[in-house]
């Protein structure tokens, strides 16, 4: 495949790997600091060029359900926006879960609650990995933690959303959306023919012959024990996507005295913190998550045992820190550091934090 | 090699683009290269800065607070910014308008006088590029082949007109930069 270097900021690279991967449909509104997926989109004009639809709705509850509609149809479909945004979207996102439809959901995290701030955060962990929505359902959620993963993960996503019929997250956060690095993109994936979409999505509303049942698109079922099988296959994809789809990088973890466990933004600071820690003498390793969920449960468990201890650093008030805790079970120390709001913790701060948590333990 | 800088003055001096030119040269020479921008309320307040590394290996944070090099352009900048340069680092400034001049002895500080060059060559428009230059000259982390390079991939091709102005201006940056206290 042909690789072109790009130089991009995290958000382009969303709408640039959209356009290339093949997507039908964005739907989304403007909010900082992800407008520069939509804004490129505008700008790039795909319409022209591979059919795909660009779509600024009246409201973020609106995109979400035109998503819902496209994905119905089985098209390639998906929005963006940041945290309030998302939590207008939280309706949509359990729907789109129980009636098992693929969709792309971009989350370019700024600080919080409420309308909160514009900068940078990773606060809506909980929200993205435990609902947001209600019922017992999950979003895959992919972490990005460079402009080359914004892209890679558009690709990935659409995979996962297809193969499990669920919504897929790419939780990101405002540094990463606004970051400018080194992008390789690839060559255009042509958007399904409706042969293509018949094949790829068999189960979609795309029209009913005369010799089959209708395809019914529907999160209502008021039979409590055909709900209750319903939850039962939805749990047991989940179950299926803890065995099969667990991604993370592990960083010089084989020797590791200490842990920085994290994803995003602050997967990056950390392994600054380490080159730091290094020079000072600490065997530091990074779990850097790749996906939220499922969670790496096994890989913590096993490190848990071989480690002095692990810092879980997150632009939160300790959000991911719980997973962190219940995957390791008390067999080590886990303490929490971030810095939150809108505020980005620096690699000397997540130094110090590990020095004076973990390290210098009583 | 691995070069942290910050660039940070007013909006409108080509503070970004500057950044942005350099990252793409930076590319352009097979380097690793990060450019972030400050965003939001703090650009609305009148000053814009943006931070850019360029290295030889892969770039862990892009979100640094500690920098090789600060090049400075205004006055709440060096305000801002020259506790933050590493000891043994660069600090290179336009004096123009700057009225409080830099008092650390543990850097290499340099100025470079491109608001009153560029006005004195009618180079408005290249202001940043002569200071880039100065910046260039001091630390060569970027080949002249390479900004040129940089010029054509990251300027729309309506501007392409420009680069040989825009050369000619780092040409004038390298010329101009002098030394106010070296360790």
């Amino acid at each position: 495949m042909a690789k072109e270097l790009k130089l991009m900021k995290g958000n382009e690279a969303i709408a640039e790997a959209a356009i290339r991967s093949g997507c039908d449909g964005y739907f989304g509104y403007p909010i900082t600091p992800q407008s520069e997926v939509m804004e490129y989109l505008m700008a790039e004009k795909p319409w022209e060029r591979t059919g795909m639809v660009v779509l600024q709705a009246e409201s973020e509850t609106s995109s979400i359900n035109m998503v819902y509609g496209g994905a119905g149809v089985g098209k390639k479909v998906m929005t963006s926006s940041s945290s309030p945004g998302i939590s207008l979207m939280a309706e949509g996102l359990t729907y789109l879960a129980g009636a098992e439809l693929p969709a792309l959901v971009v989350n370019v995290v700024r600080g919080g609650p409420g309308l909160g701030t514009i900068q940078p955060s990773q606060a809506d962990y909980f929200q993205a990995t435990k609902g947001g929505g209600h019922g017992d359902y999950q979003l895959f959620v992919l972490a990005p933690a460079t402009v080359q993963e914004m892209y890679d993960f558009v690709f990935l996503g659409w995979e996962i959303a297809f193969k499990y019929r669920n919504p897929v997250m790419i939780l990101s956060d405002g540094a990463i959306g606004q970051v400018m690095e080194k992008l390789y993109v690839g060559d255009y994936v042509p958007r399904w023919t409706d042969e293509e979409l018949r094949k790829n999505a068999p189960w979609a509303s795309f029209g009913k012959p005369a010799d089959r049942d209708h395809h019914i698109i529907t999160s209502l079922e008021l039979d409590s024990a055909k709900q209750e099988q319903h939850n039962h296959k939805l749990q047991a994809k989940y179950r299926e996507m803890e065995e099969k789809e667990v991604r993370f990088e592990a960083i010089n973890c084989d020797d590791a005295d200490y842990i920085f466990v994290a994803y995003g933004s602050s997967a990056r600071i950390a392994e600054k913190a380490m080159q730091l820690g290094k020079e000072k003498g600490y065997k530091i390793g990074i779990l850097r998550l790749i996906t939220l969920f499922p969670f790496p449960k096994k890989k913590i468990a096993e490190l848990s045992t071989k480690v002095k201890g692990m810092l879980a650093v997150e632009m939160s008030a300790g959000q991911m820190v719980e997973d962190v805790r219940l995957a390791a079970q008390f067999r080590c120390p886990v303490e929490h550091f971030g810095r939150y709001g809108g505020i980005i913790h620096t690699p000397q701060e997540v130094l110090e934090a590990l020095e004076e948590k973990i390290i210098k333990r009583k | 090699m691995t070069e942290e800088i910050i660039i940070a003055g007013f909006g409108g001096q080509g503070v970004l683009s500057m950044g942005k030119i350099l990252a793409y040269s930076g590319a352009m020479q097979d380097k690793e290269v990060s450019w972030m921008p400050s965003y939001g309320p703090e650009m609305r307040g009148g000053t814009a800065n943006v931070s850019v590394i360029i290295s030889d290996e892969r770039i862990s944070s892009p979100i640094i607070s500690q920098f090789d090099t600060a090049i400075i352009l205004n006055q709440q900048s060096l305000d801002k910014f020259e506790k933050s340069v590493k000891p043994g680092g660069l600090l290179l400034y336009d004096p123009n308008g700057i009225h409080t001049p830099p008092t650390r002895t543990d850097i290499n500080i340099f100025k470079v006088a491109a608001t009153e060059k560029a006005a004195e060559l009618g180079l408005a428009k290249v202001f940043n590029m002569i200071v880039l230059g100065g910046f260039l000259k001091v630390k060569p982390v970027v080949t002249e082949e390479f900004i040129e390079k940089g010029l054509m991939k990251s300027l729309p091709e309506r501007h392409h007109k420009m680069i040989p102005e825009n050369l000619k201006a780092v040409q004038t940056g390298k010329e101009i930069v002098e030394a106010v206290r070296t360790l």
